[in-house]
């Protein structure tokens, strides 16, 4: 019998202009103990889909139309309290943010408890006894203390495990994972991944798994549905959809996917050595955040330094960009060496050295329009003028710079908040070029972006690199992206980088037992690859 | 499970829309119309009255409010509402003076000790904190008396008094955009130190500081007019608001009018100025 039947759903929510529909006639069906990944970019309609078989639509949500079916019973139909019944017991969710989704005040052994007071007839030293079971289950060790713990004496992979273990602890049919591990380091992601897909082989939980990731969907999955502006574009089996797909939108997820974009060719010429740290330390009170960690990076080509959250990476690139200075080493950059130099020494190289941020909203000034964000660079390098000559004289090189980042002149008159993040990161690409720079320091530059604008990203990131020969630093805590753009590339862990090589040798044959761990955890790895 | 839902479902919904409300607006813009009409009085008082502040009628001495002498006559047959509307440019320039003063004072303490941090910082702060830690009005007295008296050193004095409260306000504005992403980017772009506070940090600032700006400029106004009041601050015959109220004082009991209209003006423009502040502070405040 089937699980969960969807049928031609609609979802909308009630705005200022009325009832707008954000979901279009969605139709699936799950099976007992199969995994329905719903997969699509921000704004696809996934959640609300995911959300609305809960019953959890937020107050100004409604189903419009169209029937859900649990077993035998309409949820469409049912009332608050059936649903109340349902939910947790029958029907549970894993969600999004495990930083927001836990009482803060309680302990979290006592939250997984809360589900147990609902749905089941235990005494008090059962439930406990329940939750250490269940804890246990999730992969904590020392369980009576983990129950007395407070959410933030646990790490993000922790409290999603916890999150977890509520969701199952009262034996679900049906487990609704919105986006379980979009926050979570690779290593982590696929311990949390991992630890669901034994959950449904033990018990035959049938789970829906709600993500924008195509490779975490691939893995994971039986049946794939590519969500796209609220519609269900194609379904079907997972090897199918990832193998051969039908929809040219579903064509154009599978083609974005980093693991699958062209490799550059191995052994491009490198020119001299332009970056070179030597015994790199920064230590913040008592936390070493870079351990005497030496590379070079050379003239033209792609070094990339990657590493997991607290991996010591982005410090690094703060280092290079002369935003935080080393507690000691060397690092030189363009033969200057940087350590010993102020911030006021440091300016003549801002010149050839540029950085992108991960996060280009926050790094615009709220009062200024895109123009002023890209000509930015260029006044801090001319000479004063009054403003009314200074807008026409840089006219020419911001306009230059928007349209090396592809983006439309009347770009200029408009404010980032208008923009979507692809084409905020567009001008913030075009703010590092303005200057014409040597190199450029990328951190994280496409890990806020969908999949599809993050290729076409990487994709401008690489032509740019070819036409004026930039030399790029690239910090990244993603392999798979690392490894389409990198020539080079060093991993780093605790401060310290483990191993360094050519990108080749360091993925296909890794000699530090982290790297291979990292290399594991790259989701849909194997799936997209032999599909190629 | 329920309580970990009904979290998710909350974090997910539209922030509530700010209803509007028409009173709300109408006392803004009442508001606004009795600072203007403050700010006119002091800027071209003679189109609001013909009469001579200083032209003593003893004829018409103590004469009641009437259709002639709206706000009535003085001990010196002086048309109150006259002095009052000439009054406004000693009372309005002292506070404007004050709290021009205020935000230089502030903004240059607040910026430096901000933007430089460490020893900087906790100097200037503990200094800050001194100040705030003295009655401000006991304060502002010392300095009159130490400047001699007079609606400027009046003004003056506030001004120094109430720059602490600036100083803090834009100490902590000028952090909170130091440690922000968009200085970081403007530091990596090039920019100069001085150019990244006059072009980032400072106009990111302002709106807080404009807040502050208005419900300093009614506590200005107060004060100084209780500096005259004391004898501290403007002199006789000069009109200002303050004074009037001190002169009224000796027959208030049976010339009410006297201290009744100047004091009512202070209140109407000190209470306005609030409004104004408390809107801006709304506005800017999502």
């Amino acid at each position: 019998m089937t699980l969960l039947t969807v049928d031609d759903l609609t979802v909308g929510y009630r705005g200022p202009n009325g009832l707008t529909p954000v979901v279009h006639q969605v139709s699936f069906e799950v099976e007992p103990g199969q995994v329905l990944a719903l997969v699509g970019e921000s704004g696809s309609g996934k959640t609300t889909t995911g959300h609305a078989v809960l019953g959890l639509l937020p107050a100004n949500g409604q189903v419009i139309g169209g029937r859900i079916r649990f077993r035998d019973q309409e949820l469409t139909e049912l009332s608050a309290k059936g649903r109340r019944d349902l939910r947790g017991r029958a029907v549970s969710l894993i969600p999004q943010d495990p930083g927001v989704s836990l009482d803060p005040v309680r302990p979290v052994g006592a939250q997984v408890e809360d589900v147990l007071l609902l749905h089941t007839d235990l005494d008090r030293a059962a439930r406990r006894e329940r939750v250490h079971e269940l804890f246990e289950q999730v992969g904590f060790t020392d369980v009576e203390r983990r129950y007395r713990q407070y959410p933030h004496e646990l790490s993000g992979g922790m409290r999603q495990r916890v999150l977890i273990a509520a969701a199952i602890a009262a034996d679900p049919e049906l487990i609704i994972a919105d986006e379980p591990t979009s926050g979570l380091d690779a290593t982590v992601q696929k311990q949390v991944l991992d630890l669901i897909d034994e959950l449904r082989a033990r018990s035959g939980t049938a789970v829906v798994l709600v993500t924008h990731d195509l490779g975490v969907a691939a893995d994971r999955s039986d049946l794939i549905g590519v969500m796209q502006g609220g519609r269900l574009v194609e379904a079907g089996p997972t090897a199918r959809v990832i193998g051969t797909p039908e929809h040219p939108y579903t064509r154009k997820l599978v083609e974005s996917v980093p693991s699958r974009i062209d490799r550059r060719p191995a052994g491009r010429p490198s020119g001299d050595t332009v970056i070179e740290v030597r015994d790199l330390t920064k230590v913040f009170g008592r936390h070493t955040a870079v351990d005497h960690t030496s590379f070079e990076v050379r003239r033209g080509e792609t070094f990339s330094i990657v590493g997991e959250s607290g991996s010591g990476k982005s410090t690094t690139a703060r280092i290079l960009t002369g935003l935080t200075r080393a507690t000691s080493g060397r690092v030189t950059v363009l033969g200057a060496d940087v350590t010993a130099l102020s911030r006021r020494g440091f300016r003549p190289l801002r010149r050839d050295v540029q950085i992108v941020h991960q996060n280009p909203y926050s790094s615009f000034d709220p009062r200024f329009d895109v123009f002023d964000v890209v000509e930015e660079p260029l006044r801090a390098f001319a000479p004063a003028r009054w403003p009314w000559k200074r807008r026409a004289a840089h006219e020419d090189r911001v306009l230059a710079a928007l349209e090396a980042a592809a983006l439309p002149a009347d770009f200029a008159e408009r404010h980032p908040r208008e923009l979507s993040g692809g084409q905020r990161q567009r001008v913030a690409i075009a703010r590092a070029l303005v200057l014409e720079p040597t190199v450029v320091v990328l951190d994280e530059p496409i890990s806020a972006l969908d999949v599809s604008v993050a290729a076409q990203i990487l994709a401008l990131l690489r032509r740019l690199q070819e036409d004026r020969g930039l030399t790029y630093v690239f910090i990244s805590h993603d392999l798979a992206v690392v490894r389409a753009i990198s020539d080079r590339v060093a991993v780093m862990s605790n401060g310290r980088i483990v191993e360094q090589g050519p990108v080749q040798d360091v993925f296909s044959n890794p000699q530090h037992e982290y790297t291979v761990q990292l290399l594991d955890a790259i989701a849909g790895r194997d799936l997209l690859v032999g599909a190629r | 499970m329920t309580l970990i839902a009904e979290a998710e479902a909350e974090t997910r919904t539209a922030p509530p829309r700010r209803s509007r409300r028409p009173l709300g607006d109408a006392g803004v813009y009442l508001a606004a119309l009795v600072v203007a009409v403050a700010l006119l009085w002091a800027v071209a008082p003679n189109l609001f009255t013909s009469a001579d502040p200083l032209a003593v009628q003893p004829a018409l001495r103590f004469r009641p409010p009437s259709a002639d002498h709206w706000f009535g006559t003085d001990q010196l047959g002086r048309d109150l509402y006259t002095r009052v509307v000439y009054g406004a440019r000693a009372s309005l320039t002292g506070a404007g003076v004050a709290v021009a003063l205020a935000v230089l004072v502030g903004a240059i303490l607040g910026t430096v000790a901000g933007w430089f941090g460490g020893v900087t910082d906790s100097v200037i702060g503990r200094a800050i904190d001194v100040v705030l830690s003295i009655p401000g009005f006991l304060f502002a007295i010392t300095i009159v008396v130490l400047l001699g008296f007079g609606v400027l050193q009046a003004a003056v004095a506030v001004g120094l008094t109430s720059s602490a409260t600036f100083a803090r306000l834009i100490r902590s504005e000028v952090l909170k955009a130091r440690s922000s992403n968009y200085v970081e980017a403007a530091i990596t772009s090039g920019a100069s130190t001085f150019a990244i506070l006059r072009r980032h940090v400072l106009p990111n600032s302002f709106t807080a500081t404009l807040a502050l700006i208005t419900v300093q400029f009614g506590i200005a106004i107060i004060w100084i007019a209780s500096l005259s009041f004391l004898g501290l601050g403007a002199q006789p015959p000069q009109p200002e608001w303050g004074l009037l109220v001190s002169d009224g004082r000796n027959y208030i009991a049976s010339r009410g009018w006297l201290t009744l209209w100047p004091g009512l003006t202070v209140v109407a423009v000190v209470l306005a100025t609030n409004h104004l502040s408390h809107h801006l502070g709304r506005r800017r405040t999502p």
